[in-house]
């Protein structure tokens, strides 16, 4: 588990540009956060740093959102779903299974049985002040866990 | 082929939560609009009951367009030609939609044509308003989007701007859900804003600096997120209704601002509202106060056509054919399509 504070929506942004740079194709990013969490602005920043050029929107709405940047990234929210059933529904597996570039899921825990074995949980959640925000970064399964050790030190 | 005026469109719109069917006769007469969550419960047809659920696009899409040519009096084989919704959206709904579209068209021998679903939503209002014409200004806003587009003519839209991360209508449906009202909250926020006091808290609005129609309402939804907490810590009552109204009040201004400062850059002066969130009271109220000051032609659609529907798609695929632009069966689904400007090389 890796812990970084950030102070604002510009030291979270950074953060989010650091963490692309680090990005290898086939990762699972999975966010977890209340609403004003900062989870989209993180998103965006990523997306950014991987080379997105166009606009990086919330899909809440569209439950995925699809972008190419130096490797697709493919952007879910799952808030507006009710049940695991619908998963199957919108082709979340297909993108889930053999991920070819980077995926990241928002809201991935409220359904913890679809998520693959391997995957980066970022939980982001409110300070005290309320533009800081703690971030924690852990490695769930095998594959991450050297990568999570190597991302402490540009935490 | 027959009569422009007389040529038969079916449409099929499936690109998020709604799988939905129309006739459209000619480019303006509405001859049925079926939404498959708008059907009661109770109602059977073909055989089939409708799953209510939404995103069941795949159950309900043949049962969907039987109705929506039963309705309209009209056989399969009176079909002209099939429009449907290729993006954008979710490209697993999309493609129930778009794979129905073409297996008809291949079987009934007759063109099709693909639909921006966003260009529908603007499209609504020609069914709404018979007599509107371009040019004028379009203010799309819903759950999925927020955008400012030029409509030049039928086929030319320039896109003023659009929202860098939050739609209108989901920045609704957030603060909604923190207040602790049932999902989808656009409504019920509309409802408890009658209520409430507009200037009784003072939320920030993005992006205000001239010329700049881009929207962003992240920022908003944070500032009530952060004012709710802080009157938690605080320990202090929050006046719900205040908050609705003060809320609503941020996101109407500047959607209203931006609108009318596109006008005014571009000499247009015929604004029409499209999407979900185009059934506000408060914002639809606000818009037309505004269009009357300033002598402004002020359009609006009808609550069914706002949300996502097929009679929008038809109508946009209608106009899409009197200038000759066709898909063919390699038609694809565009989950992040952008608006296209089809007379842009003109």
């Amino acid at each position: 588990m890796t812990e970084c504070i950030t102070d604002s929506p510009a030291a979270t942004a950074a953060l989010a540009a650091r963490l692309g740079s680090k990005i290898k194709a086939g990762m699972v990013l999975c966010l977890e956060g209340d609403l004003g969490a900062g989870k989209t602005l993180l998103v965006q920043n990523l997306a950014r740093a991987l080379g997105v050029e166009g606009e990086v929107t919330s899909p809440t709405f569209n439950i995925m959102n699809l972008y190419q940047g130096r490797m697709p990234i493919a952007h879910f929210d799952l808030y507006r779903l009710e049940s695991e059933t619908e998963l199957d529904e919108i082709g979340f597996y297909e993108y889930i299974d053999a991920p070819d570039g980077l995926v990241v899921i928002e809201w991935a825990d409220k359904f913890p049985e679809a998520l693959p074995e391997s995957y980066i949980r970022i939980q982001m959640e409110r300070m005290e002040q309320d533009d800081s925000r703690r971030i924690l970064f852990s490695a769930q399964g095998n594959a991450f866990q050297n990568w999570i050790k190597e991302w402490e030190q540009s935490c | 082929m027959k009569e422009e005026q007389e040529r038969l469109t079916l449409a099929i719109e499936s690109s998020c939560d709604e799988t939905s069917a129309a006739v459209l006769r000619g480019g303006r007469t509405l001859l049925s609009n079926i939404i498959a969550t708008q059907i009661p419960v109770h109602q059977k047809f073909g055989g089939v009951v409708p799953e209510i659920a939404s995103r069941k696009h795949i159950v309900n899409v043949m049962p969907v367009i039987d109705e929506a040519l039963r309705q309209a009096k009209v056989a399969l084989n009176d079909i002209d030609q099939i429009a449907v919704t290729y993006g954008p959206g979710l490209v697993g709904a999309l493609l129930v939609g778009v794979s129905a579209a073409k297996s008809l068209a291949f079987s009934l021998g007759v063109p099709l044509i693909g639909v921006n679903h966003l260009e529908g939503h603007i499209f609504a209002n020609f069914l709404s308003a018979p007599n509107l014409e371009p040019p004028f200004m379009a203010l799309v806003v819903s759950g999925g989007h927020t955008s400012l587009v030029q409509v030049k003519g039928y086929n030319h839209f320039v896109l003023m701007g659009q929202t860098r991360d939050d739609a209108a209508g989901e920045a609704f449906d957030k603060v909604a859900r923190v207040m602790g009202l049932p999902y989808p909250g656009g409504p019920q926020i509309d409802r408890l804003a009658k209520d409430g006091n507009p200037a009784a808290i003072d939320f920030p609005k993005a992006l205000q600096d001239k010329g700049n129609y881009e929207f962003s309402f992240s920022g908003l939804k944070s500032a009530v997120l952060n004012y709710l907490n802080s009157m938690k810590l605080k320990q202090q009552p929050v006046n719900k209704a205040d908050v609705a109204a003060s809320f609503q009040r941020a996101v109407i201004e500047v959607l209203v601002a931006k609108a009318l400062e596109a006008m005014h850059a571009t000499g247009m002066r015929t604004l029409v509202l499209a999407g979900g969130v185009a059934a506000n009271s408060a914002l639809e109220g606000r818009l037309r106060e505004a269009a009357q000051a300033q002598g402004i032609r002020f359009y609006y659609p009808s609550t069914v056509l706002c949300t996502d529907n097929a009679a929008m798609i038809a109508c946009r695929g209608y106009y899409q054919s009197l200038a000759g632009r066709f898909s063919n069966l390699y038609l694809n689904a565009v989950p992040g399509l952008d608006l296209t400007d089809m007379d842009a090389e003109n």
